[in-house]
């Protein structure tokens, strides 16, 4: 079991976690007696809490910097101490250390009583959904173990934790430092007679109700190790909630794919004919389709998750540059990872005094903030109220985990960040006298965008330069953009940044189709929401979709389909006859 | 599940996080009894394959009957092993056993810049050819960007503060109070070019952990960390000049496991058979900051 000891720097969570270890007699043999050696030959007084402080600098500074992790093991069963820093710098080491537990101690000092970041780490503690908390206060032989004190402070506390929706189990006042209340009651509080700090670690619950929620596995990988002579096609990952069965029918999201369940795999186990929340496994599927890492399966019995571009969102930004409108940041949701930017604030909170303030335009360091995000594409995600292993996220500035979030709900929106870009440049657009169906007359043709798709190496520039050529001698107005080695995307593809590729092929297709031309483009592993982006931007004209290979699309009509290119001129000429067909190529008969 | 699954399937979800998100990954292979977990670890995570490569860092100072140990296992399961040595210091005899370092200084050498040259593929690399079953020499290699390591929390007080993933600079350094968010498990998988990131699938377990789950998978360890007649064994296993072995009786897996859960051992440290680390109280964690494991 996880436990994280958090609250304001110096009220003594070391010190908890010291007395817990060496009254539970969880140290190493020897440890107690190296420190308190050390401290003798450094002429300073002895302190639990330097059993944790094991290096360096935190011993110099006396404060936490990192959260540690100790071990330790009670009557009933064993822990994972984890001891956050307290000190409003390393907040993000708290959020890092608290994210793993699945219980809480929070210790306010009974001298200082509630400061900032007991407030702070109390709301923290929320949004990171641990419910379990229980509240120490500590040094009550500070304040002459007096009921009073304990009482103002635990009334106090309780209000706050409250206006948060959270409920405290319990709470203690105790003395880490001279052991009471700690592992047992101390007859220097002979007024308070409730559980010790131990009873109260021992009666925290592991959390239960994953498997009966709905199945959701989020896909980590596809395997498929074929040059091992291993012709299983894996979909591997951990199931976050739910449980499934050999035979069950699923559905991946977005891409709303569905198969069913042939087999689940693993190396050194018996056969299994059913998993559940928790396991990291992997699947084979009756009907092969393709899926993507980062996408979700779901079951198809079970209530779907959400799909979507604009959520609502609760965030905690912990970067030192704020989060920022128009700027793009990588959003991290379960197996997902996609662009991201942030469209409204709507509201921060100051976590330390629970006031709001709606008119801000960024998010700053250590804010809590209400917000709206928009996705480069729809994402599959469920609300953090009903599922929160898939209602949560990090955003991710910089290569760096910059900020967290838990999504509240899906929001309709009429427009996005592509329809705005198109609305703006329209607005601007001195639009020339020549009409299109001018243009067409003149050209005797119909300008399009013919796009050859389908995965890598299947020859698709081949084809595009054979069918310019092509048309290009029967008299057409065509041109062949090869945008792969053109400068045009030399800088975005080079540092991947495939949704501004896909940006500009649309704004290119839209000056030539513009101008009247046929213009044919390749593109790899083109995807529904990509495609849906480029005739965004391509508007008015439209587009030809050629698929050269496996057909990845899942709602995408192609026209023609070519399953292996052998014949290229025959190809072209296939081509050809769809697009005289759909009176792109007009024809005069004399 | 039980505290053992939870235990594999984490280190499971962070070996395939791994490698999903990275090109260049490497697992560092001691032939200890953590880096061999991890290793079977791996094949679980990649249903019984091993798609990615192994280091061993090899000081010439190692109990023969790991090398012996290693090459069987590399041919036994298919394994990408590749060997790091640091020849020029081993020529010069810079080491403690040649009295011409301190065992940290030695440590420093043979371990932790052997480690870094071999990583960064500036020093040669022995790559094991299984169609002649010998080692070729490749020089050049592409520098490995994350670095699968097994280290536990529990080990000693350095370790317990370390990420999953865990980045380290140019120079290999580790910054102890500038460390990355980490939640929900969702790791720190981007990286600036020129850095490059520790990742640690052991992290949450413990000593005991380790050895129940050998019990229960019957993964085959190396025979010195039993004791085999003389009333001795290892319990932490490193090069012969400064690992020494412990007054033990256990034979077997299940009587190790019996040793530590409430036996001798349960209130003392593992690595107290390894001398370096009493040559200075910080030692170890000079030695990590500079990328030692």
């Amino acid at each position: 079991m996880n436990i994280v000891v958090i609250g304001h720097v110096d009220h003594g969570k070391s010190t908890v976690i010291g007395r817990l270890m060496a009254d539970t007699h969880s140290l190493p043999e020897g440890k107690l007696e190296q420190v308190k050696a050390r401290c003798a030959r450094d002429a300073r007084p002895f302190e639990y809490a330097f059993l944790l402080d094991a290096l360096k600098d935190e011993q110099a500074q006396g404060i936490t910097i990192d959260s540690a992790r100790c071990f330790f093991r009670s009557a009933q069963r064993e822990y994972i101490i984890i001891d956050a820093p307290g000190h409003i710098e390393f907040l993000r080491n708290m959020i890092s250390g608290a994210a793993r537990a699945e219980a809480a101690l929070l210790i306010i000092d009974a001298k200082e009583g509630v400061q900032e970041n007991s407030r702070r780490h109390g709301y923290l503690l929320s949004m990171l959904g641990i419910r379990q908390v229980a509240v120490c206060v500590n040094k009550m032989d500070l304040a002459d173990y007096s009921q009073a004190v304990f009482e103002s402070i635990r009334d106090e506390y309780r209000a706050f934790l409250q206006q948060i929706g959270v409920e405290a189990l319990d709470f203690i006042p105790c003395s880490a430092r001279e052991g009471d209340n700690i592992v047992a009651n101390s007859d220097r509080m002979p007024w308070y007679r409730g559980p010790s700090t131990l009873d109260i670690v021992d009666s925290f619950a592991k959390e239960q109700d994953t498997i009966d929620k709905p199945f959701r596995f989020p896909v980590q990988d596809v395997y498929k190790f074929t040059e091992s002579g291993d012709d299983r096609r894996i979909v591997a990952g951990r199931i976050e909630t739910g449980s499934i069965n050999v035979g069950d029918e699923v559905i991946f999201l977005p891409s709303g794919k569905r198969s069913k369940i042939a087999s689940i795999e693993g190396f050194n186990v018996p056969v299994q004919t059913g998993a559940c929340a928790g396991q990291s496994t992997g699947f084979t599927l009756t009907e092969q389709v393709y899926v993507n890492p980062g996408e979700l399966m779901c079951k198809a019995s079970d209530t779907p998750a959400q799909t979507g571009t604009h959520l609502a969102v609760n965030i905690f930004w912990m970067n030192r540059q704020p989060m920022i409108y128009n700027k793009k940041y990588k959003i991290k949701l379960a197996g997902a990872r996609m662009p991201v930017w942030l469209r409204e604030v709507v509201t921060v909170l100051d976590a330390s005094e629970l006031t709001t303030n709606s008119n801000r335009q960024q998010i700053e360091r250590h804010d809590v903030a209400e917000c709206i995000l928009e996705t480069l594409k729809p994402i599959a995600f469920d609300l953090t109220t009903e599922i929160a292993q898939t209602g949560r996220f990090v955003i991710i500035d910089n290569y760096e985990i910059a900020g967290g979030g838990v999504v509240l709900k899906a929001v309709e929106s009429a427009t996005n960040r592509v329809t705005e870009r198109v609305q703006q440049r329209e607005q601007r657009w001195q639009r020339s006298t020549i009409t299109p169906q001018v243009r067409s007359t003149r050209y005797n043709q119909r300008s399009t965008l013919v796009l050859i798709c389908g995965p890598a190496n299947t020859g698709k520039e081949k084809l595009a330069k054979a069918l310019e050529e092509d048309l290009f001698q029967s008299g057409r107005y065509v041109y062949y953009l090869g945008l792969s080695n053109s400068s045009l995307s030399m800088d975005v593809t080079e540092s991947g940044e495939r949704d501004e590729y896909i940006r500009r092929l649309g704004e290119v297709s839209h000056l030539f189709t513009d101008a009247g031309l046929i213009l044919i483009a390749t593109i790899s592993d083109l995807d529904d929401y990509e495609l849906e982006t480029i005739n965004t931007l391509n508007q008015p004209s439209d587009f030809r979709i050629i698929n050269v290979g496996p057909n990845r699309f899942s709602r995408t009509q192609v026209d023609l389909q070519i399953d292996e290119l052998n014949d290229i001129p025959a190809a072209v000429q296939e081509i050809k006859k769809l697009l005289t067909a759909q009176r792109y190529l007009i024809e005069y008969y004399l | 599940m039980d505290q053992l699954e939870t235990l594999e399937s984490q280190s499971i979800f962070i070996l395939r996080e791994a490698y999903r998100s990275f090109q260049n990954l490497v697992m560092l292979w001691s032939i200890g009894k953590d880096s061999t977990v991890l290793l079977w670890l791996a094949r679980k995570a990649f249903f019984g394959h091993a798609p990615i490569p192994l280091l061993h860092i090899d000081t010439s100072y190692k109990i023969p009957e790991m090398i012996e140990y290693r090459d069987r296992f590399a041919r036994e399961w298919k394994l990408n092993l590749i060997v790091g040595q640091n020849v020029e210091a081993l020529k010069a005899k810079q080491t403690f056993p040649d009295s011409n370092a301190t065992r940290l200084q030695c440590c420093g050498r043979l371990k932790s810049e052997a480690l870094k040259h071999t990583l960064s593929g500036e020093w040669p690399r022995r790559v094991l050819n299984h169609e002649t079953g010998e080692y070729d020499i490749v020089e050049g290699g592409e520098p490995f960007t994350g670095v699968i390591v097994g280290a536990r929390a529990d080990e000693e007080g350095s370790r317990s503060k370390e990420r999953y993933f865990s980045p380290r600079d140019q120079h290999n350094e580790w910054d102890v109070s500038e460390q990355p968010l980490e939640l929900w498990n969702q790791f720190k998988t981007d990286f600036a070019p020129g850095t490059h990131v520790r990742i640690h699938p052991l992290l949450d377990w413990t000593e005991l952990n380790i050895w129940e789950y050998i019990e229960r998978e019957n993964i085959p360890i190396i025979g010195l960390y039993f004791d085999r007649g003389g009333g001795k064994r290892y319990r932490s296993l490193g090069c012969f000049p400064c690992t020494f072995p412990v007054e033990s009786t256990a034979k077997n897996v299940s009587e190790i496991v019996e040793e530590l859960r409430s036996g001798k051992f349960s209130n003392i440290a593992e690595r107290s058979g390894r001398a370096q680390d009493k040559e200075d109280f910080s030692g170890l964690e000079t030695l990590r900051r500079d990328g030692y494991m």
